[in-house]
């Protein structure tokens, strides 16, 4: 009983309970997030990754917005199904640039991880705003307000200057020109060529069939296409990213 | 009573989120502001004309201040009724989609204020109002700083105001449970170091040299869900008259930030805070002392310091390290006996007054929550185990798991609490009708069984589906078909969760109606001999 009597210098004195129990608390987030700061083999070594268009990082934020999340992963584990499913299971590397990640924890829908280059722009502008008509057996709710949306671009330089704050890395030029590769990205007249230069294998065009306007269904569309293409796999070692 | 500064200050406050919505970068921010508005001016209105200019009552300092808990009481039983109607109602849209109304009612911004609502605005309000009252009867102190607790109460209610309507308005920040917004999120973090102020100052002028074990648990509760919050919501805003900001960080360790938040909100916010309401409503309700003193110690101890590494268990096969899916895993299954430390505790402090199950459906009511208590943290560790999760993750398995813990544990015993504290705080002889708390327990069980039953057959169905091959090693199943498979199952899963709030309708009714003063005139439950609970002098009788 001696350290049961002990405790009873716990059970008396308030703050001592207080700044006890907080230091129990706070060992295993210490232990286990952490390293994953340092530990330099957490984020494999890729090729291929860039931070997202402006245009991406608008869709982005309505995926988000919309709660896309609570019903698809994005997160491929490496089990047989999945990857024959979906393509090659998700590194860390492919969301190193995620302020927040959207991984998701539930499947009501399909994982999109990999969704990019897997369907056209119609069929996307299709499904969002009536999912039934092309797939007859889902629940998901539809989404047609995105096209009539045109979408707020006040200064849109902001949103690439709070992600360079956190640690992504948007060079000055690319805050600069924020705004004007938004507008061009979903422009089919716009000249892209520096738009492409800034971000490799960025896909430009008019996303939602309708030219005159971009729209939260152009931004949507031009983020879904760009899921998982990014990374280069040929060159991608297997058993060095292993951790 | 006169409250000239509030006011000041909260005509300040309106102002503030009226130049807010003027200014505003985006047409979301400026539409929340208005809501801001709107609240902080209904309130300041409310305040006006409950002055006046009676010389103030003096008042006792020996004497209880219950009037924020009478208040937290009711707003448990509202935003219960709230949150699980908006439950039933995405349960609804999963069976029919075309219940879905883009853009504000669709299941993307609802499942949040369903999760949110239940969680935060119904959980939330139970633990303030049970904290607030058991601290003060445990300590045999007055709470402490005066209208603090004032602040803490209606500070809340406008954290959750502003949360839900942020989610409908497409404001989020995209973490599960953590979705509110950079400045609703400052707004809980000073309403929450208000709260820890009022509890901590409450025991430390407590008359009785022991803190009663009730009061560690929920000490824990607040100053570990203070951490999570901080830390979990570490967010760049991109205009601070913005609506949107970028988490502080990415990806694999937004992660596992993000279920260290999300697996503690359950561990600390739905389970410890939970477990002190269960150390004090259970002994008070049964008349008997808490089983052992020394079990309630080493459960304490052990079950916050295993809680906190288990997070990792949500992340099993992702791009996480897998040292650190391990370390949570194993972690996980250890957890398993600290939380059957608290159930043994619970259900054992009955010895002697089982016979109470027959007569006292409060009691019934209090064991099925610690019954399920014991479920939940049995198949949690196991839904932890790596191959376990492999099926299990990301189908409704892990929803069923969830709503057995929330719905009989969470749900259950904060039902009890109310029902044990509503006469009390009413200075009421007894309930309403005891009879239709037995109709609540029944149609709450039976929701929990129907619920639970479904989703695992759902979930388990699902994962199997996904993963089945052919002979020749083809996929059976196109993920539209297993959409298609879990219809039957959706439909069943919102009548067992229909059922879960039509008993929650029926308590919102006998709550009312003992608060009005009524008694029903019904026989006594079979058993029992006595009344359940002694009459008290000065009780209104107007039945």
């Amino acid at each position: 009983m001696g350290l049961m009597d002990k405790h009873a210098l716990i059970e008396k004195n308030a703050t001592l309970l207080l700044v006890g129990s907080l230091l129990v608390v706070t060992v295993g987030g210490i232990v286990e997030i952490a390293p994953l700061f340092y530990l330099e083999n957490t984020i494999e070594k890729v090729e291929g990754m860039r931070p997202y268009t402006p245009l991406e990082l608008a869709g982005r934020n309505i995926y988000v917005r919309e709660g896309c999340y609570l019903c698809h992963s994005q997160m491929i584990r490496p089990f047989r199904d999945e990857v024959e499913r979906y393509g090659h299971y998700s590194l860390a590397a492919e969301s190193m640039y995620d302020h927040p990640f959207q991984w998701g924890s539930k499947r009501t829908g399909p994982d999109l991880a990999r969704v990019g280059d897997r369907y056209s722009n119609s069929w996307h502008v299709q499904h969002l705003t009536d999912p039934r008509s092309v797939v007859p057996e889902s629940i998901m709710p539809s989404y047609g307000f995105l096209k009539d949306t045109p979408i707020e671009v006040k200064d849109f330089s902001m949103h690439l200057v709070a992600n360079r704050r956190v640690g992504v890395p948007y060079t000055h030029d690319l805050v600069v020109q924020a705004n004007a590769d938004l507008m061009a990205q979903a422009d089919p007249n716009a000249d892209t060529s520096g738009l492409e230069s800034r971000y490799p294998k960025a896909k430009v065009g008019d996303f939602d069939g309708n030219p005159q306007q971009v729209t939260e269904m152009d931004a949507l569309v031009a983020y879904l296409q760009m899921l998982g293409t990014l990374v280069d796999f040929k060159n991608y070692d297997e058993a060095v990213g292993y951790r | 009573m006169k409250f000239g500064t509030e006011m000041v200050l909260l005509g300040l406050f309106a102002f503030a989120a009226v130049v807010a919505a003027g200014f505003g970068v985006d047409e979301p921010f400026r539409q929340h502001m208005w809501v801001l508005f709107f609240s902080v001016a209904g309130f300041n209105a409310m305040l006006m004309r409950n002055t006046d200019f009676k010389p103030a009552v003096p008042i006792d300092p020996a004497a209880y201040m219950d009037g924020p808990i009478r208040y937290g009481a009711i707003a448990t039983v509202f935003w219960g009724v709230i949150g699980m109607l908006v439950g039933v109602v995405i349960a609804l849209q999963l069976a029919f989609p075309h219940l879905n109304i883009e853009p504000w009612f669709n299941f993307g911004r609802l499942r949040p204020l369903h999760t949110s609502g239940v969680i935060f605005a119904f959980g939330g309000n139970a633990l303030l109002c049970t904290s607030l009252y058991v601290v003060q009867r445990t300590c045999r102190a007055r709470l402490f700083g005066g209208n603090l607790a004032w602040f803490v109460f209606w500070g809340y209610q406008l954290f959750i105001v502003m949360a839900a309507t942020g989610y409908l308005l497409g404001i989020t920040e995209g973490r599960e449970y953590a979705e509110p917004e950079w400045y609703v999120d400052i707004w809980l973090t000073i309403v929450w170091v208000a709260y820890l102020v009022l509890f901590l100052g409450t025991i430390l002028k407590r008359k009785e040299p022991h803190i009663y074990v009730a009061n560690w648990f929920y000490l824990s509760f607040i100053i570990t869900i203070a951490m999570l919050h901080v830390v979990n919501n570490l967010s760049m805003p991109a205009s601070f008259l913005g609506s949107k900001s970028y988490s502080a960080f990415s990806g694999v360790q937004d992660a596992l930030t993000q279920w260290w938040y999300g697996h503690n909100a359950v561990g600390f916010f739905l389970t410890a805070g939970f477990l002190g309401m269960m150390y004090y409503f259970v002994p008070k309700q049964a008349n008997r002392p808490v089983y052992s003193y020394r079990l309630s110690i080493i459960h304490f101890w052990a079950l916050i310091f295993l809680y906190i590494w288990a997070g990792p268990h949500h992340l099993h096969y992702t791009a996480l390290p897998d040292w650190a899916q391990t370390l949570g895993m194993v972690f996980s299954i250890m957890l398993w006996m600290p939380s059957w430390g608290g159930m043994i505790n619970g259900l054992m402090t009955l010895s002697g007054a089982w016979d109470k199950l027959r007569t006292d459906p409060i009691i019934r009511m209090m064991v099925a929550a610690v019954a399920f208590y014991g479920m939940s943290t049995f198949e949690g560790p196991m839904m932890s185990i790596k191959t376990v999760n492999s099926l299990s993750h990301y189908t409704d398995w892990t929803i069923g798991h969830v709503h057995s813990g929330a719905l009989g544990w969470v749900g259950m015993i904060s039902f009890g609490a109310i029902y044990y504290m509503v006469p009390k705080l009413w200075n009421r002889e007894r309930l309403y009708s005891l009879r239709l708390v037995t109709w609540h327990f029944w149609l709450a069980t039976l929701g929990i069984v129907v619920y639970a039953a479904v989703m695992w057959v759902s979930g388990i169905m699902q994962g199997l589906m996904w993963r089945e091959y052919d002979e020749q090693g083809f996929l059976v199943y196109t993920f539209a078909e297993t959409v298609a498979a879990m219809h039957p199952y959706y439909v069943m899963r919102a009548a067992g969760g229909a059922m879960y709030l039509s008993g929650a309708l029926i308590m919102a009714w006998n709550v009312t109606m003992t608060i009005r003063g009524y008694q029903r005139e019904e026989d006594p439950m079979p058993g029992s001999v006595a009344a359940l609970q002694p009459a008290r002098s000065g009780a209104r009788k107007w039945a």
